[in-house]
């Protein structure tokens, strides 16, 4: 029960909801950058939505599956001749060749009882920093073979065969996180640090169109646009980061911080992204343009109530076409 | 001396916040917030993902999809935070583990040594034996998974970090900068001044206590030979 690599793509790994409760020894959650379309292509395969998945990003793998899989891949459009964001029946021998994102930056192909990789200190999730987690601790590599958990793969595999025509069904998962044009809005409360950054620069963080860099990553994205500037460069104490925290460096050049992120940070933070909008901002590559708008904690707070509706009403759309619950 | 005080609860976004007690390096505010984590932790409060004792405060990080996360969680984790102050406050216990650490102070490991006692005026032996002779205080960790600020270092060598970082440190190198002192647990960049290193594995996600340090635990370095540091190194 497996499937091959013929082709790793530019960063593939396997990543779920994350590691939680050891922040306090410097270790980041982690996990997937865009948990909504992790959890969306985990439920199209019947999988809890916080199983791992591979987290694929900017140019996909070329995956040959070496038994029947119920698969599905939500998140970016990439290029190829499979369908997004529907349970699809790979067949013994099917191929996956997924090109470029043509739409967001990074997808998630989830398959029907998981990966079976053993979870490290409770996730399954890669850590790429410390080589630990996922497949060997590392991005996919060609001629890898990675083990499937069976457990009712195969039977949820024959009960959507009943239901599907060319492999797939006629309904679609909604892509939740995807942007329509760019600029992207995402909004953000103020951060503790923020009165210390001159008026110019205050103003500037909102009024610039940011590209995010090529040298972002799993870790942070950094942020491309004027300088940020504080007018007593004074050092702070250093303290905790979260994700979705934005640090200014005194390069004056903001970094995002993403899944990965460093725990403490010695950096003043100028803002602090929405919950809600961190997946969003995950489905940027590098080039990608995004605008910051501020935002109370109570609409920050509203915003991630709504996102979660969105979710939940999805996960209740996708349950009900298996014909478990009551029509959504 | 006062006792600590939340002095602002700071949201981290909307899902997380930090209990600021003060904006500047105190040992004393220190050692109350680890008592605090520890008794905050004990509660195990089902919507609180993770607690992170920081310089000078207490992070918190909710879990924002959980049944019982409450509309108001400033307010909450304020109240969770005073209520737990009390009795961390009554405690008397020492929180943490004291933890020896072996060092080879060897030219070989101590990349900044010679650097670190011109500017100190001291001889290397000095450098080492003042490191070594002090007690430390793990004040808070991040940077990387395992990776301790100690506090407690011997005044004298109180120096800047370096005008350039290195773009590669090695795993284990022992470090000091202004006034604390740190152990690098992987191979990363760093722009502290290496005097030492460490056979021990700082982090090993594979161990059912990944980390060698905790917050609060009290440190003491002990020299070692480089023989015995190849001897400990190849040994484990």
């Amino acid at each position: 029960m497996s499937i091959r690599v013929l082709r790793p793509g530019l960063l593939t790994t396997i990543q779920d909801h994350g590691r939680h409760g050891f922040q306090r020894v410097g270790l980041c959650p982690g996990g997937a950058m865009d948990q909504v379309s992790l959890a969306l292509a985990n439920a199209l395969v019947g999988n809890p939505p916080s199983e791992a998945a591979l987290e694929i990003t900017v140019i996909g793998p070329e995956l040959e599956f070496e038994q029947d899989t119920l698969v599905a891949v939500c998140g970016a459009e990439f290029q190829g001749s499979f369908p997004h964001n529907r349970p699809v029946l790979a067949a013994k021998g099917t191929r996956f060749n997924v090109g470029r994102a043509v739409r967001g930056a990074r997808a998630y192909i989830a398959v029907a009882g998981g990966f079976a990789v053993d979870p490290v200190l409770g996730s399954r999730s890669t850590y790429l920093p410390g080589h630990f987690g996922g497949f060997g601790g590392r991005a996919l590599k060609h001629g890898d073979v990675l083990p499937l958990r069976d457990a009712e793969a195969v039977q949820r595999f024959k009960q959507l065969k009943k239901k599907a025509k060319d492999g797939t069904v006629r309904w679609s998962a909604p892509p939740l996180t995807l942007p329509d044009r760019e600029p992207i809005l995402v909004h953000v409360i103020e951060g503790q640090h923020f009165p210390s950054f001159d008026s110019t620069s205050q103003r500037a963080f909102f009024d610039t169109v940011w590209r995010v860099a090529p040298d972002s990553n799993r870790m942070g994205f950094r942020l491309s646009g004027p300088p940020l500037g504080r007018p007593q460069a004074d050092e702070i104490l250093s303290g905790p980061t979260c994700l979705g925290s934005v640090q200014v460096p005194p390069s004056g050049v903001p970094i995002a911080l993403m899944a990965d992120h460093q725990t403490t940070g010695g950096y003043p933070r100028i803002a602090e992204i929405a919950s809600a909008d961190v997946a969003r901002l995950a489905q940027l590559a590098p080039g990608g343009k995004v605008h910051f708008a501020r935002c109370s904690l109570e609409i920050a707070s509203e915003l991630r109530r709504d996102a979660r509706g969105r979710l939940e009403a999805a996960l209740r759309g996708i349950a009900w076409e298996y014909g478990e619950k009551d029509r959504p | 001396m006062p006792k600590p005080r939340p002095l602002a609860v700071i949201p981290l976004g909307d899902s997380a916040c930090y209990v600021e007690f003060s904006s500047a390096l105190d040992l004393d505010v220190n050692s109350v917030v680890q008592r605090l984590a520890l008794v905050v932790l004990k509660r195990q409060v089902p919507w609180i993902r993770d607690v992170v004792p920081a310089l000078g405060g207490l992070a918190l990080h909710f879990d924002p999809d959980h049944a019982e996360f409450p509309a108001q969680p400033l307010e909450e984790s304020l109240a969770l935070v005073l209520d737990s102050l009390k009795q961390a406050e009554a405690a008397k216990d020492n929180p943490g583990s004291e933890v020896e650490l072996p060092v080879c102070y060897e030219p070989e490991f101590a990349l900044d040594l010679q650097e670190v006692a011109k500017k100190a005026e001291l001889t290397p032996e000095e450098v080492a034996q003042r490191h070594a002779a002090a007690e430390y205080r793990v004040l808070m960790m991040g940077f990387a998974p395992g990776h301790a600020y100690m506090g407690g270092l011997d005044a004298r060598l109180a120096v800047p970090r370096r005008a350039s970082p290195r773009a590669i440190v090695p795993a284990g190198s022992v470090a000091i900068a202004n006034e604390q002192t740190v152990v690098y647990p992987y191979a990363i960049s760093g722009g502290w001044n290496v005097i030492g290193r460490t056979p021990m594995v700082l982090f090993d996600a594979s161990r059912a206590r990944p980390s060698l340090l905790w917050p609060g635990d009290r440190v003491r370095f002990r020299a070692i030979t480089r023989a015995q540091f190849i001897e400990m190194a190849t040994g484990r």
